[in-house]
């Protein structure tokens, strides 16, 4: 699984630094219903600044709609959620959308945008292309910046999604298995990319995935979601990189033991 | 060309004298060649040409030798005829004369109802008001043939240029209409949620993400209008004109001119496939990004 990578991405190894970027978040007795069917059942999660949270479950569980609800494209039934800015106040719904950027399953690159196009949409400062360039040069991809998107790799789009959501410096960074399309090696590049640009930007992660080594390997705390309720909060405090499975290995088992357990 | 003569000049000796057959051997990989060139002449670019051409062969052909019974013979015209009297109408800039009136009235109502059919289906497909209001009225009316409104705009506008421009505005309205809806509700929901949590709205959405989705399918459209375009100027023109090609064909049916006439429909061949051309040439410029224009792909 997470055997040494001598990709040129590995991050330095370093726990998370005190000065962060990101948004806190906090729920309190969430609830949420599809036609009277309740997803997410009184749910109480707290998410300090620049976390990295990973949250896992069954298809199913409540933890793409847990994520939906963190990026306003759903409204809880009932409850309370508030996100707190750096300076520990309260936002408004309108901030909070603004300094958020979701990433989903599948790239959403526009096809009829180049590449670099693709990273800077929704830029409206005149030297658009400059920043878009230099976010493509994060991920690594600069010299595709005049390609057209459907000639990229799975893995490439991916990472040019990665750019266009960072582009915007946000506070909140709502992964929604990002990486679930990707075959297993190109998955393991891009988990050490997510952390790097984490390290370096230090906005809020959550990443939603049912991956449960990827969660280990890239989260601060692992979040179990089973039938719309925590089934398991567990503190990873391994540094990075997470490239020694005897470290790795018995965290996960935690996570599995508990999933299995229920069903 | 010289190794292809070449080898040609060796398999003529090798089949005359039964001696020689090394030389042909050593040629032999050149030949294979040869006639993979052959084939790419044949059935490459150009190879669409090679039917009419040999139709065109074959016409001249029966024409020059009076291949069929004289009662059909006095019918057709020789294609050497239809240029000639094609030739005549250039010298004599009757053609331009005619060619340029039936293009302007083609394309003033393609004009028109192209931009009709893109406005409304722009409006229903986005706004759930004008799709109430509007659609259900769009597709009955669509199931009306616009050549049944002839008696009718005759009526209304007589025979003037008003009256062929109205025919093929309606006729050119619906394929654009339809497809600028169709195109418009198969923008990818993904994409539009994706732009939507980037703070793209209004116009800005409509631009970026709803448009150039929905292009493909309005360029097919497009194409569809460009060939309903000529069939209803052809039939307009037919009917009730003085002036433009249909006019030039019937006018020289009264005088049994079969070249002229048969030169006036190669016009309107000619002008169906410029037209299918630029179409084609603005698919490709315009949907340079999408993966079925890219590198030699037709």
């Amino acid at each position: 699984m997470s055997t040494p990578l001598s990709a040129p991405l590995s991050a330095p190894s370093r726990t998370p630094l005190k000065t962060s970027a990101g948004l806190a978040l906090s729920l309190t007795n969430v609830v949420k219903k599809f036609d009277n069917r309740e997803v997410i059942k009184n749910l109480d999660l707290h998410i300090q600044s620049g976390d990295f949270i990973a949250i896992v479950g069954h298809s199913g569980c409540g933890k793409s709609t847990l994520l939906r609800l963190l990026a306003q494209l759903e409204t809880a039934s009932s409850g309370e959620l508030t996100a707190m800015s750096i300076a520990n106040q309260a936002m408004s719904p309108q901030a909070w959308r603004q300094s958020t950027r979701l990433m989903f399953q599948d790239d959403r690159l526009l096809p009829w945008k180049t590449v670099l196009e693709n990273v800077g949409l929704g830029l409206k400062t005149p030297d658009w292309k400059a920043q878009a360039l230099k976010a493509l040069a994060e991920v690594g991809l600069a010299e595709r910046a005049d390609d057209w998107p459907s000639a990229l790799s799975g893995g490439q789009k991916q990472r040019v999604a990665l750019a266009r959501a960072i582009i915007h410096r946000p506070q909140l960074l709502l992964l929604d298995e990002p990486l679930g399309a990707l075959d297993a090696l190109t998955r393991l590049d891009m988990q050490q990319l997510l952390v790097k640009l984490w390290q370096e930007h230090r906005f809020t992660v959550i990443l939603v995935t049912h991956d449960v080594s990827e969660a280990v390997i890239t989260a601060d705390r692992v979040i179990l979601i089973e039938q719309g309720k925590i089934g398991l909060d567990l503190p990873i405090l391994l540094p990075h990189p997470r490239n020694n499975m005897t470290k790795t290995a018995p965290l996960e088992q935690i996570v599995l033991d508990k999933i299995l357990a229920v069903h | 060309m010289k190794t292809s003569s070449f080898v040609a000049d060796n398999s003529v000796v090798a089949v005359s004298k039964p001696l020689p057959t090394k030389p042909i051997r050593v040629n032999a990989p050149v030949k294979t060649l040869s006639t993979r060139k052959v084939v790419k002449i044949l059935f490459g670019r150009t190879g669409g040409w090679w039917l009419p051409l040999l139709m065109l062969a074959g016409w001249q052909l029966v024409a020059s030798f009076q291949l069929l019974p004289e009662a059909y013979l006095k019918n057709i015209s020789s294609p050497n005829a239809v240029l000639q009297a094609g030739y005549e109408l250039i010298k004599s800039g009757e053609l331009w004369q005619h060619l340029g009136i039936s293009a302007l009235r083609a394309f003033a109502g393609l004009l028109i109802g192209g931009l009709f059919g893109l406005g409304f289906g722009l409006l229903t497909s986005t706004l759930p008001v004008f799709r109430t209001l509007l659609d259900t009225t769009f597709q009955m009316l669509r199931n009306i043939p616009h050549l049944a409104l002839i008696p009718l705009v005759i009526v209304w506008f007589g025979i003037d240029e008003a009256a062929k421009v109205f025919l093929v505005a309606v006729g050119t309205f619906f394929p654009i209409y339809l497809n600028t809806y169709h195109g418009v509700r198969n923008v990818d929901k993904h994409l539009v949620e994706m732009a939507k949590s980037y703070d793209l709205t209004g116009w800005a959405l409509f631009k970026e993400v709803i448009l150039p989705g929905a292009l493909p399918s309005i360029l097919v459209g497009v194409r569809f209008s460009l060939g309903i375009m000529w069939l209803t100027l052809i039939v307009a023109e037919t009917i009730s004109a003085t002036t433009g090609i249909g006019y030039l064909a019937m006018h020289a049916r009264e005088f049994f001119q079969i070249d002229i006439i048969m030169f006036s429909i190669l016009v309107y061949a000619l002008l169906g496939f410029l037209a299918d051309f630029i179409a084609k040439k603005l698919e490709f410029v315009w949907l340079k990004w999408h993966p079925s224009y890219q590198q030699g792909a037709h």
